[in-house]
């Protein structure tokens, strides 16, 4: 490896993400009252939850390999994953935002999906706090990795198990239906298969990117 | 009586017609949008944004990889 060449999956996600673009808008979708088009927010709404709950996945079983083996890797892994998901989570909660403006008639409301999601990336927000405020590598790394776990298994039942307790407006939460394997429409399986494969490949290629800066960063710290 | 029967029967066949043609009309979708061939300046709009971030992207896969390569050959 000395000449750089675009990996394989790395073109694949280029083409499965203009399907999802271009497919997302063109391919017919059912008509359903109030949702109307905006049914097609579908394909770019859930794929940010899903990139997102896999890095913050990867972002744990990082933390939790720290822990084990204390190799910095693992540290550098794990802040990197919880960057991207971050990023991916803010994103959903835009989208969010813009469709229940359209179908709901407000931006935000006081709901427990909602607030719940608002309250567990602001706790994922005291992470890089956290990190911030400490020096000493091995330090840092021990108590981040500590609280990460912590993060997640509050996040967990903040955004999956206590909506689903109430009533929520959200579909899914308190006996809505929502995107479901059986009764989802067969085109709009298509496009939301290929969407959540192609931005949850996008969010991986991120976090690559992410680590890698990272490393370099660190090399040329000792260099100097 | 014949033509009655014809009559209500051709009453019945295009009421049937015009249930079946109406139900999926009445909502709201973005037909004229699309029939007037609007739907493709937003689908173009939101490819070059894809574009020009999947370039920005590739570059900078590229970059970190040179920075890579330059740093094991200093080792």
């Amino acid at each position: 490896m000395t000449q750089y060449r675009l990996a394989w999956w790395k073109i694949l996600i280029v083409i499965l993400l203009y399907y999802t673009v271009i497919g997302g808008f063109l391919l017919p979708v059912p008509r359903l009252h109030i949702l109307n088009e905006s049914i097609r927010m579908n394909y770019f709404h859930v794929p940010m939850w899903f990139t997102m709950m896999l890095l913050f996945t990867y972002s744990v079983w990082s933390s939790i390999q720290y822990l084990r083996t204390h190799d910095i890797k693992f540290d550098d892994r794990a802040i990197e994953s919880v960057k991207v998901a971050f990023i991916f989570g803010g994103l959903g909660l835009l989208t969010g935002m813009l469709w229940g403006n359209a179908t709901w008639g407000t931006f935000w409301t006081s709901d427990p999906k909602l607030n719940n999601t608002a309250i567990g990336l602001l706790i994922y927000s005291a992470y890089f706090v956290l990190r911030g405020s400490l020096e000493d590598e091995t330090q840092r790394g021990r108590l981040s990795a500590v609280y990460n776990i912590f993060a997640f298994t509050v996040f967990i039942p903040l955004i999956y198990i206590l909506p689903r307790m109430t009533d929520s407006l959200h579909p899914g939460n308190g006996n809505n239906p929502t995107f479901r394997l059986f009764d989802t429409s067969h085109d709009m399986k298509l496009v939301v298969y290929t969407a959540i494969i192609s931005f949850i490949g996008l969010g991986w290629w991120l976090f690559t990117l992410f680590y890698r800066l990272r490393l370099l960063k660190k090399s040329q710290d000792e260099i100097l | 009586m014949k033509y009655f029967r014809m009559v209500m029967a051709l009453f019945l066949f295009l009421s049937s017609v015009e249930s079946l043609a109406q139900s999926p009309e009445t909502v709201e979708m973005a037909d004229i949008l699309r029939r007037d061939g609007k739907i493709y300046t937003v689908v173009f709009g939101l490819v070059i944004i894809l574009t020009i971030l999947i370039i920005i992207l590739v570059r900078v896969d590229r970059k970190i990889f040179r920075l890579e390569k330059q740093i094991r050959n200093k080792e």
